[in-house]
């Protein structure tokens, strides 16, 4: 485990709800949280993964062609 | 609390995405009903100029957006169906127009339950390079329904019918013909998402989902999408289509009893309509429920132009309705009521 994360930026809810669903089958972990302030100012969440995943998720996420805005480190 | 009611929100959309071959759940719109979803769909994506091909068993779901679009410059044709309420697919093909956008068709009658040819009006509508909008109020759940296979582009759904969920459930699937970011929205809104932006999102579904949704009903609608599931809808339609089938027998056996609609349980719904002649359907509807406890409607079900194709305009008739639990104790219940007030008129 690791306290390094990133975080999945997306539209919408749904589309978070889709990547956690997604990700959560392949056994990797996430979490819905709220956008940090300093990557954005939307009001809703985004999903955060553990940074040594990023490129497990990355591409798990457009293999099924979900569109997200980008994968941030934070 | 909110993540929760969004994941259960997303769970229907998935489930619903699944149930009618949509490739994209987030596709899935949920509105105030079918109803909304079938005024997003021709309000959405008609503009002026525009030419529609619709029927003549509509429901005044499609019929009244429709005539509100007329006075917008946009023009429909009725396709006349036969006084059982079939539809012919070659006359809609010859109803096409150049400036034809849309074909618009229920799937299946609310009033008689004659079933239309959806997939073969579908086939027509894709290889003439249209949009197909089905309305499957009364279909959806009660037959299997495949937006790939059956070439439909939008199709309107509400919960409450034969998926067995909540009233004001229901919405619009938008398949991938359709360009959605080139769709009008009927209201806009906060979406919870872009919300630095006062401009509405063009992505779907918050696209047309703005405001808070009715999380409780959809919550509802998963747990009857779940149940129709376990039951299996060709499972539940075999059941239905006995019992259909032995109540159009028990009513046509009796003297004085008109059935409106094919008569035969394999081209229709569970949805019976009839008359007892010399009896108004109200007198009929009111009799049933307070002398034998069986429930109808009567009247004109919101759907003038079926009740013109079926010859029962303006006086309309009365509907049974038959569901995955009722018996078959019911339906002989129901003809042997029905029986009683017959003799009431001799």
């Amino acid at each position: 485990m690791t306290n390094e994360y990133a975080v999945i930026l997306v539209d919408s809810t749904s589309h978070a709800l889709r990547i956690e669903k997604l990700l959560g089958n392949q056994g990797l972990t996430c979490k819905l949280i709220p956008v940090p302030r300093h990557l954005s100012s939307d009001c809703g969440v985004c999903v955060r993964i553990q940074k040594q995943d990023v490129i497990t998720a990355q591409a798990l996420v457009n293999e099924h062609k979900i569109v997200f805005q980008s994968i941030e480190v934070i | 609390m909110s993540i929760e009611a969004a994941r259960i929100v997303y769970a229907v959309r998935e489930v619903i995405a699944a149930s009618f071959g949509a490739p994209d759940p987030l596709q899935v719109i949920f509105g105030l009903n079918i109803t909304d979803g079938l005024n997003l769909a021709l309000h959405g994506l008609l503009k002026p100029g525009d030419h529609v091909v619709t029927s003549s068993m509509e429901h005044n779901a499609i019929m009244r957006p429709l005539n509100d679009l007329q006075q917008q410059g946009i023009a429909y044709t009725r396709v006349a169906c036969q006084a059982d309420g079939t539809l012919d697919p070659a006359l809609v093909e010859q109803a096409i127009q150049p400036n034809t956008k849309l074909i618009a068709l229920n799937h299946a009658s609310n009033v008689c339950g004659t079933l239309l040819p959806v997939r073969e009006v579908g086939r027509i509508a894709r290889q003439k390079g249209l949009l197909f909008l089905v309305d499957t109020a009364q279909s959806a759940g009660a037959v299997p329904i495949n937006m790939d296979t059956d070439y439909i582009d939008l199709l309107a759904f509400t919960g409450h019918k034969s998926l067995y969920g909540p009233m004001g459930t229901g919405g619009l699937v938008i398949g991938g013909r359709v360009d959605s970011s080139t769709l009008s929205t009927l209201r806009q809104g906060g979406t919870g998402s872009r919300s630095e932006r006062e401009m509405q999102p063009d992505f779907c579904p918050d696209r047309f989902e703005s405001g808070t949704p009715n999380a409780v009903g959809l919550a509802g609608l998963l747990a009857a999408l779940e149940w129709l599931q376990e039951q299996g809808v060709a499972q539940i339609q075999a059941h239905k289509e006995v019992l259909t089938q032995a109540l159009l027998e028990g009513l046509g056996n009796l003297a004085g009893v008109i059935i409106y609609g094919p008569r035969d349980a394999s081209l229709q719904t569970a949805t019976v309509g009839f008359n007892i002649q010399g009896l108004e359907p109200s007198t009929v509807g009111l009799r049933l429920d307070e002398e034998y406890n069986i429930l109808c409607r009567v009247g004109l079900h919101c759907a003038p132009a079926a009740h013109h194709t079926l010859g029962t305009f303006p006086d309309g008739c009365v509907r049974f309705g038959l569901s995955a639990f009722n018996t078959m104790d019911d339906v002989q219940q129901a003809v042997a009521a029905v029986r009683e007030l017959t003799k009431d008129v001799r």
